[in-house]
């Protein structure tokens, strides 16, 4: 009898001992084991400013770029050169209650390709940082907030910037093919870019959510017709308002579209020129001033914008834009180089398609 | 009572032993498989520094001479994404044929007669190596995955196709790693040799499938290739990151902004990414003209080789 009741404990604390120490090895590996996972997502915050050479001073509430941000692998003198020469601010049009859920991805993404970038809300937030306009928020308050915007860009920075760009909160632009645009141009004359549309003016005003930009010569009459009062607040329909008074201003509405006039600027998401089809009876049609061409060859290889734009395709199109490739692809579009720029250093494997150069305005075309 | 205890403690103290022991042999005999998603076969991209020593007239030779036989498996109820994949990707492979289970009007494919998946997959394989003189690599899709053709051809350059490669995006399921189809599979033109060799085993590699359970197609391609020596490899690029994609951009981008929000894009996914899966037909548009076309003025990549567009494209 005892013997069977002192066998039965001997086999009930061989189990005790065998799942105890069990357990306790698990937990110990398992620690161990987590550890090393959490080690191995670490490295990342050394490359934390995205994996470039990149420094940003905050002034105010202006980011303004120190140096060209370098990818990787990428041989990118001819950027670096319309760096310096063709500057850009970009000021983005948001509010409180975007800054978390969609400013937040403009700052992560395109927005550090700009020389410099000032958001822009109807209240001051020296964390995130944005400019108050002072300005109350909502759609009636579009044109107030980018005449208040201008203005502040015009006082504070006209001197550090040769371009000023205005876009909204869910647009994305590719800045360096606004650089490659306006390099045939100078700050000194007065004309603005974007994507253009023809009613109620003469001749045309620009989308803006497309975005759009202005010489400097441009923002100075800008600012100036508001002094003057020969430009007053007149309706809230931003875009339009801007257009007419930089028409009486005497600003030139430029064409925005690549050397085989495919547009740039756009005011939809990609997938939408790319692959849809417009109904007839769709404002668009009767609004654009160049005619509108369907599928594929909607829009330039070296597109500027696209709107509407939520969180997800914004860093999509950062992927598309910037990091995914097809390694060794021979472009089809292949542009002039702008002049005055020293090109990137040529190939040094013999390139068996003898690359043509397409100039501007020359109606050949490799499609 | 005292006897009892004691016969307690010493159970308990021979049982903890006991457990020590056994996990101790365990640990030698599985060699330490510690991490949770070690792949223990990984293939890479060609490091610069391999191919800048090869001479240039080695280097155009090499990438003319790698082509590509593109195998799309397709169902007659996934007619868009088949429109979409004829329209876009596959017109960058050097040669693209599509197998389905029935005679279908719309489009010319190779009927395969069959609606099962299995023989379907290797009807099709059986059907590229018969006809495909002259590939050296055989790319299997379906209408569902977009492929980024030059980069798998880079991926490849420096794989010798009379060796026996099947590369993809592996998982393992108990002792068997294989290559998700959704992701897209690549066996070089020596593996498939192999494989329609054993398809004449009806022991090793029958029709019917596994006998025991029935496996998907792909896990059955696994096996009939495990018996032939042949075992799936994981690509990756060089700095580690997955190539053959079973996700979609917008579900990687989307993991990425939950899981590490403050490098999403350098986070997500390869700068030669091959392939993504489950974009609907209008995104393998946008994604033709983002890989193809959307690019940033003023950057050269000074690659190591030149891949030509194909004639009648409009989208690239």
């Amino acid at each position: 009898m005892a013997a069977l009741s002192s066998r039965c404990c001997f086999s009930l604390g061989f189990l005790v001992g065998t799942c105890t120490l069990y357990f306790f090895l698990t937990q110990v590996w398992f620690e161990r084991k987590f550890s090393l996972q959490l080690d191995s997502q670490v490295p990342s915050t050394a490359g934390q400013l995205g994996g470039e050479n990149q420094s940003w001073r905050v002034e105010g509430s202006a980011l303004i770029s120190l140096r060209y941000p370098h990818l990787q692998g990428k041989d990118s003198r001819v950027a670096d050169q319309l760096y310096k020469k063709v500057r850009i601010l970009c000021w983005v049009m948001t509010g409180p209650d975007n800054l978390e859920t969609k400013a937040r991805h403009v700052k992560a993404t395109w927005s550090r390709h700009c020389n410099i970038v000032i958001f822009m809300s109807s209240r001051e937030d020296p964390d995130f940082p944005t400019v108050g306009l002072g300005t109350k928020e909502g759609r009636d308050q579009l044109y107030w907030k980018t005449i208040r915007a201008f203005q502040y860009v015009e006082q504070h920075h006209s001197h550090q910037a040769d371009w000023f760009l205005k876009a909204d909160d869910d647009t994305f632009v590719v800045v360096d093919n606004l650089r490659w645009i306006l390099s045939n141009y100078t700050p000194d004359e007065p004309i603005y870019f974007g994507k253009r549309f023809k009613p109620y003016t003469k001749q045309g005003y620009m989308s803006g959510g497309a975005g759009y930009v202005l010489s400097r010569e441009a923002l100075r009459r800008f600012v100036e017709g508001f002094r003057t009062k020969a430009c007053t607040h007149t309706t809230s329909v931003e875009d339009l308002a801007l257009g007419q008074c930089l028409e009486k201003m005497g600003v030139l509405a430029g064409d925005s579209r690549d050397s085989i006039h495919r547009e740039t600027f756009h005011p939809f998401v990609p997938e939408h020129h790319l692959t849809m089809k417009f109904a007839k009876s769709f404002w668009y049609w009767n609004y654009c001033y160049y005619p509108i061409v369907e599928g594929p060859q909607c829009c330039s290889d070296l597109a500027v914008s696209f709107h509407y734009v939520d969180a997800e395709l914004m860093h999509m199109l950062e992927y598309y834009t910037y990091h995914l490739r097809a390694y060794g692809y021979q472009y089809r579009y292949q542009p002039s180089l702008p002049e005055g720029v020293e090109p990137n250093s040529a190939r040094t494997e013999h390139s068996p398609l003898g690359t043509e150069r397409d100039a501007p305005g020359n109606g050949s075309s490799k499609l | 009572m005292i006897s009892e205890g004691s016969s307690f403690i010493k159970g308990m103290l021979l049982g903890g032993l006991f457990c020590a022991v056994v996990t101790l042999l365990g640990n030698f005999s599985t060699g330490h498989q510690s991490t949770t998603d070690h792949h223990h076969h990984h293939i890479q991209v060609p490091s610069k520094e391999e191919l800048l020593k090869l001479p240039e007239p080695k280097r155009i030779e090499l990438s003319q001479s790698i082509r590509v036989y593109c195998a799309i498996l397709v169902q007659p109820r996934e007619l868009s994404y088949w429109a979409a994949v004829k329209e876009t990707w596959s017109k960058h492979c050097d040669k693209a044929e599509f197998y389905s289970p029935e005679n279908v009007k719309v489009f010319h494919s190779v009927n395969l007669d069959t609606k099962d998946k299995w023989l379907m997959l290797r009807n099709a394989l059986k059907h590229a190596y018969a006809n495909g003189k002259g590939y050296s690599w055989y790319f299997v899709a379906l209408p569902s995955t977009f492929a980024i053709i030059e980069n798998l051809k880079f991926f490849l350059l420096n794989k010798d196709p009379g060796q026996p490669f099947y590369i993809g995006h592996t998982v393992k399921s108990g002792e068997l790693e294989y290559a998700e189809l959704e992701g897209g599979l690549v066996l070089s033109v020596e593996a498939l040799r192999r494989l329609v060799g054993v398809f004449s085993d009806s022991v090793k590699c029958p029709e019917q499938g596994s006998v025991l359970w029935k496996l998907t197609e792909e896990k059955e391609l696994a096996v009939c290739l495990k018996y032939t020596g042949v075992f799936a490899e994981n690509a990756e690029d060089s700095e580690g990151k997955e190539i053959f994609n079973t996700k979609s951009v917008n579900t990687l981008i989307k993991e990425a902004l939950a899981e590490k929000p403050q490098e999403v894009v350098n986070g997500c996914c390869s700068d030669v990414a091959i392939t993504f899966h489950g974009q609907s037909p209008n995104h393998m548009q946008v994604l033709m003209y983002g890989v193809y076309r959307l690019r940033p003025y003023g950057h050269t990549f000074h690659d190591s080789l030149v891949f030509l567009p194909p004639v009648d494209s409009d989208n690239d």
